[in-house]
């Protein structure tokens, strides 16, 4: 069954085309990465499936089209993460998370009880109650990963964007967030959309790639049919070899260009 | 719970500021009569108080007007502060901000040059229409410019539309001053200085509404402002509309300020100072900022008035001066405090 699909998307930005024509597919359960050099509209499509920039074409969740939704109702279904949260230093991580109660109190209600518990149970998930009373200034780049994501888990929406969950992150702490978001999508039912530059990463982590190239679907599927030499090759001008690893996914190295074909004088 | 105890003290300081002003000042009340007779005004309770009527007169008809005035525009002018600062995502912009306090300035200069002879009772509704228009000027300004532009969430274009229309406002008003007569010079530049000593139980009652309206708008949503700590995208992603909630609480928070600026002119300081102590007293939620600015500005402000119309009595220093003074080594220290509380 599919949660989240996006048919014919277009988007476009100072009368500049960002994205045309995509479509693209999760299965409920599912993580799509979308994958694609800089400016190849990755983020763009992810804030457009979250309702942030105007769009041509359809966004689907569970098969009914988004924009018959309400904003609150939307923030209900679908929990956004965008590459660079903004993180108020004196905020702290309690207060932080508790925004995510947002989508689900009225428009002058106050966070109750049942709010509270959410957040608590966030925190517990992501392994963030011990510093739930801490200032978001003092934590970390993991810990704050995982602060941010426990505000998108608050939501209690079954859809997740993730604009670059890990760019800002350690090779460890990268494989940290990454298995705790495999984690929430096997136990808790979640459904990923996700861009990642990482490709090797993105190999072993999504189940389907979509490879975008100046706004449009260059490849799409399972990440030994996306991360060809060939492919990347193309898309994103670099020389990279393609090798399979212990779990048979595809891992991207790159390789030098050749002295004698190489761009060094 | 800490919110709830902050708000006590709080609570506890306007009254003690309250008590202390009332008591305060040039005819000497005697402490225990004057509180039998404030008691006796409670419904139900009857106490003789002993107070001639000489003292009567000046508790009920000078200084309690005074004071519960002084409370009031405290009071609005510390919310309105952090209202904006919320509203902005700045801890550095008060309640003068977008033009109020120019608009003000500029309203009561006509009304002192051009309608002098009506007397005083024409610079109040000035200073009040001048503000709110201000501030009306510098948003939609702002907006348009921030449409036509196309980038960022429109907040930086807001606050420098403001600054222009403050600075074209104190031109006028500049010009308006260099042309007209000595004597109302004087009165304009006594005016902007701020002061309370005309405060009448009249007064009280004509902000009262607006005071009333504003204050249950803002104290509503300071939730909002919480969310808008993380930015408009995020805010939206929320389900939230950040253009409408800003809307909303700069109009109530520009209400507000025009308010207090109406009986009491330009005084500085209030609600820039009083909402980072109000952090620093119960966090930085907005949710608690917001009324524990309302409770410590208005006592801050009674506190300050009773020096300003003690210290060289029977003259009176002007309440912006006193507010100035004890404001701004008040905020190096919250600064220093904030600073060391963070590294």
């Amino acid at each position: 069954m599919t949660a989240l699909a996006v048919q014919e998307l277009t988007v476009t930005l100072d009368r500049n085309p960002v994205v045309r024509g995509v479509s693209c597919a999760v299965a409920v359960g599912g993580w799509l990465s979308l994958i694609g050099p800089n400016g190849a509209g990755k983020s763009t499509l992810i804030r457009a499936a979250a309702g942030l920039v105007p769009y041509q074409g359809a966004v689907l969740l569970d098969g009914a089209d988004v924009r018959s939704l309400r904003a609150r109702e939307r923030a209900r279904l679908i929990a956004y993460v965008p590459q660079e949260p903004v993180l108020p230093p004196d905020m702290t991580v309690e207060e932080y998370v508790l925004l995510g109660r947002t989508p689900h109190l009225g428009y002058l209600g106050s966070p109750g009880r049942h709010d509270r518990n959410v957040v608590a149970a966030a925190l517990d998930r992501l392994d963030a109650a011990r510093f739930a009373a801490r200032r978001l200034a003092r934590l970390s780049g993991g810990e704050r990963q995982r602060v941010v994501l426990a505000r998108a888990l608050a939501t209690e929406a079954n859809v997740l964007l993730l604009d670059e969950p890990t760019s800002m992150l350690d090779v460890g702490h990268q494989q940290q967030v990454l298995e705790l978001v495999d984690g929430l999508r096997r136990d808790g039912g979640l459904t990923v959309l996700s861009t990642l530059h990482d490709l090797t990463a993105a190999g072993q982590y999504a189940d389907e790639l979509v490879l975008l190239h100046e706004g449009q679907v260059a490849a799409a599927g399972p990440a030994a049919a996306v991360l060809t030499a060939a492919l990347i090759g193309t898309v994103y001008a670099a020389r990279v070899t393609v090798v399979a690893g212990a779990d048979g996914r595809p891992v991207v190295a790159p390789l030098r260009p050749r002295p004698d074909t190489g761009s060094r004088g | 719970m800490r919110k709830l105890g902050a708000l006590g003290i709080a609570a506890i300081f306007l009254i003690a500021a309250m008590l202390v002003s009332t008591l305060v000042g040039a005819a000497d009340l005697n402490p225990l009569n004057t509180v039998a007779a404030l008691a006796d005004k409670i419904p139900f309770v009857h106490l003789p108080s002993g107070l001639s009527p000489l003292d009567r007169a000046v508790l009920f008809q000078i200084r309690l007007p005074r004071v519960v005035l002084g409370a009031l525009v405290g009071g609005l002018l510390a919310m309105a502060g952090a209202g904006y600062q919320g509203v902005f995502r700045n801890p550095l912009v008060d309640s003068g901000l977008l033009g109020a306090s120019a608009g003000a300035g500029l309203g009561a200069t006509l009304a002192i040059v051009f309608f002098g002879a009506v007397g005083p009772s024409a610079v109040p509704p000035a200073a009040f229409l001048g503000s709110l228009g201000g501030v009306a000027v510098a948003y939609l300004t702002g907006a348009a410019a921030s449409r036509r532009a196309g980038f960022g969430d429109g907040v930086a274009t807001l606050l420098l539309a403001g600054i222009a229309v403050g600075f074209f406002f104190t031109a006028v008003q500049t010009l308006v001053l260099q042309r007209s007569a000595e004597q109302d010079v004087q009165t304009v530049y006594n005016w902007l200085l701020g002061s309370m000593s005309g405060a009448t139980w009249q007064q009280v009652v004509s902000i009262l509404p607006y005071a009333a309206v504003s204050v249950v708008v803002v104290l509503l949503h300071g939730r909002y402002l919480d969310v808008l700590a993380v930015g408009d995208e995020e805010a939206r992603a929320l389900g939230m509309n950040p253009a409408a909630v800003r809307l909303i609480v700069v109009a109530a928070c520009a209400l507000a300020t025009a308010s207090a600026v109406a009986v009491s002119g330009l005084i500085g300081f209030v609600g820039i100072v009083v909402p980072h102590v109000a952090r620093r007293l119960g966090g930085t939620g907005y949710r608690s900022v917001l009324p524990l600015s309302l409770l410590i500005g208005a006592g801050f402000l009674v506190l300050a008035d009773t020096l300003a119309r003690t210290v060289l009595s029977p003259a009176e220093l002007p309440i912006g001066v006193v507010t100035a003074v004890i404001g701004a080594p008040a905020f190096v220290w919250i600064l220093r405090s904030a600073q060391g509380s963070r590294t």
